[in-house]
């Protein structure tokens, strides 16, 4: 089943094209790491498949119009807009108590185990605790729910690295299953590529990359190569190159991983790596045109 | 700081899903709306401890320095006044904080985000509006109920024993201040003051929803500037007549009193269900206020959130 179909998404703030006709497909099971610089439209792209914000083009997300079925939807889905959304009046105990007796998806037992887990006492107030327990809390809130769509936007942001390695290793054994699609973004590219199954490079509105992990595996090869074979390599018109130690290290879309070996050292990029070339290459473009 | 999280739990992954069970987003949302504004009730609480202390303390004047030989020392009207006082002070702090409450309702929580969280959450917009206009269309009316029977129950437990220290009938002294008639009054103007207010409330709730800053003063000043504009161009003053029979004709509304405006003195007589359900204003108010409090819902839902 699709999660989410999206054809000709478009959304305009004015004159500003945060949405340029986007054409996206997620089905089921996937986790989607949705990348791109600021303003290239991620939150605007997860707002319109939440029913926060209105678009243009056909969007479809668990079957339904989130803009014109979003309180049906809601059931279905959950979303971490960001860190600092919990109400900072709220006690720990009356959060639990709110979602348990407004959701009807909500599992309050699960909620309380994995906040046993953590430091988190059920009598402070959100105001009280340290950024990292409140993204704590919101996520035992959000994974007690047994939603079919969680979107996560940018759900780290100022947390220190051993939340953030926390944060995601918790999502991955405490949450996802096959039947439950999660959509994330994030800057920090490089802490959550492993988890995911696919991704998309989104900049200035349009998409840039739509692809499953092991196809970018199977696409996209690094070469560090020699000097002496730095000539033959740009032959084959690599897609970026940089200096590592004084050697230059290509980036080869579609080339024949045995053609590479032989001019040097071959391995898959990191999407960090793959991001910079394809997104730092287009606004390159886009600059000079 | 905390335990760590990574280690795999399997009797927490393993648990099964939940199965959907029964929820009850309004009551949930009201009581959400009690945990967030708790001045709602420690205003009119606080309020009824002022009361209770300068009525004990008039109390203990009364034993000290009036000889009391019988009820004709005082006339009722003076027995009955703290009564009156005490619930209208007790109404004046409850409906000061609906005021400000409204005023709030659906600003605060644009402007601190968390509506990003309460929208995550299957409570639709207009059950989170219903529920927060019913703080001071309902629970506001039974908050001050259930502060001024406890009070006025007090009061007329310490005036009844000082009277009988005093040789005289408390018995004579219950029929003379009637409270059964003074509690259905209370009651009555209650019912009707919400109703009367519906639109000042709409009101307030629109501009929450609607300003992105400053609502005190986008609630005031646009009425402000409609009367301002109508006395320099037409000299008449129809608009501020208006409004100012809106905010303070309520119980002219809902009492047929022969002095209008004292609610303290108002007697059981005085009041006039049928009178009050006839008035054109009454429903014309009603209608405006639902009409901005539907406002209220549409610009909760479709406007973007922050």
């Amino acid at each position: 089943m699709t999660a989410i179909e999206a054809r000709g998404l478009r959304k305009s703030y004015g004159k500003f094209v945060a949405l340029d006709g986007i054409n996206l497909r997620v089905e089921e099971g996937r986790i989607l790491g949705l990348i791109g610089p600021n303003g290239a439209g991620k939150s605007t792209a997860l707002n319109a498949a939440l029913g926060l914000t209105a678009f243009e083009g056909s969007l479809s997300v668990l079957g339904r119009n989130p803009w014109t079925e979003r309180d049906s939807l809601m059931t279905d889905v959950c979303f971490i807009a960001d860190v600092a959304v919990l109400p900072r009046w709220m006690k720990v105990s009356q959060a639990v108590d709110y979602v348990a007796g407004v959701h009807p998806r909500f599992d309050r037992a699960k909620a309380e185990a994995l906040l046993a887990k953590t430091a988190i006492r059920p009598n402070s107030r959100v105001r009280q605790l340290s950024k990292g327990m409140v993204t704590q809390l919101h996520l035992a809130l959000v994974m007690s729910i047994d939603a079919r769509l969680l979107v996560l936007d940018e759900p780290t942001l100022g947390l220190d690295i051993i939340y953030r390695k926390q944060f995601y290793d918790s999502l991955l054994n405490d949450y996802f299953d096959k039947s439950r699609t999660i959509i994330v973004t994030t800057h920090q590219v490089e802490e959550i590529e492993h988890i995911l199954t696919d991704v998309v490079f989104i900049d200035r509105g349009r998409i840039l990359l739509d692809s499953a992990m092991d196809a970018v595996a199977e696409r996209y090869a690094e070469l560090m190569v020699t000097p002496e074979n730095l000539a033959a390599a740009r032959a084959l018109r690599p897609i970026h190159e940089r200096q590592v130690f004084g050697r230059g290290v290509l980036l080869f879309a579609d080339v024949d991983r045995g053609t590479l070996s032989a001019l040097g050292e071959v391995r898959t990029p990191s999407l960090a790596d793959l991001f910079v070339a394809i997104v730092g290459g287009a606004a390159h473009q886009g600059a000079a045109a | 700081m905390s335990a760590p999280s990574d280690t795999f739990d399997p009797t927490i992954a393993a648990t099964p899903p939940a199965p959907s069970h029964a929820v009850r987003p309004f009551y949930w949302s009201v009581r959400r709306e009690l945990w967030e504004n708790r001045s709602l009730y420690v205003a009119p609480i606080v309020a009824a401890a002022v009361v209770l202390l300068g009525f004990l303390v008039s109390m203990s004047m009364l034993s000290h320095f009036h000889k009391l030989t019988s009820l004709a020392d005082l006339d009722s009207g003076d027995l009955a006044a703290p009564f009156g006082a005490g619930a209208v002070l007790v109404m004046l702090a409850g409906f000061i904080v609906a005021l400000f409450y409204s005023l709030g309702a659906l600003h605060n929580e644009r402007r601190d985000r968390s509506i990003l969280f309460w929208k995550s959450m299957p409570v639709s917009d207009f059950l989170t509006v219903l529920s927060k206009a019913a703080i001071p269309l309902l629970v506001m009316p039974a908050i001050v109920l259930g502060v001024v029977f406890p009070l006025h129950f007090v009061m007329l437990v310490v005036e009844m024993v000082v009277f009988a220290a005093h040789g005289l009938s408390p018995m004579a002294l219950l029929s003379s201040l009637d409270p059964v008639a003074r509690e259905t009054m209370l009651i009555y103007g209650l019912i009707t003051a919400a109703i009367w207010y519906v639109p000042v409330f709409g009101w307030l709730f629109l501009v929450s929803g609607w300003a992105r800053r400053v609502t005190f003063l986008w609630a005031i000043l646009p009425p402000i500037g409609l009367c301002v504009f109508e006395q320099i161009a037409l000299g008449t003053h129809h608009i501020a007549n208006l409004l100012g029979h809106r905010l303070f004709g309520a119980a002219d509304a809902a009492f047929n009193s022969q002095n209008p405006g004292s609610a303290m003195h108002m007697m059981l007589t005085d009041v006039d269900p049928l009178g009050f359900i006839g008035r054109v204003d009454v429903w014309l108010g009603v209608v405006i206020g639902a009409a901005f409090f539907g406002a209220a819902v549409w610009l909760r839902r479709y406007r973007d959130p922050i």
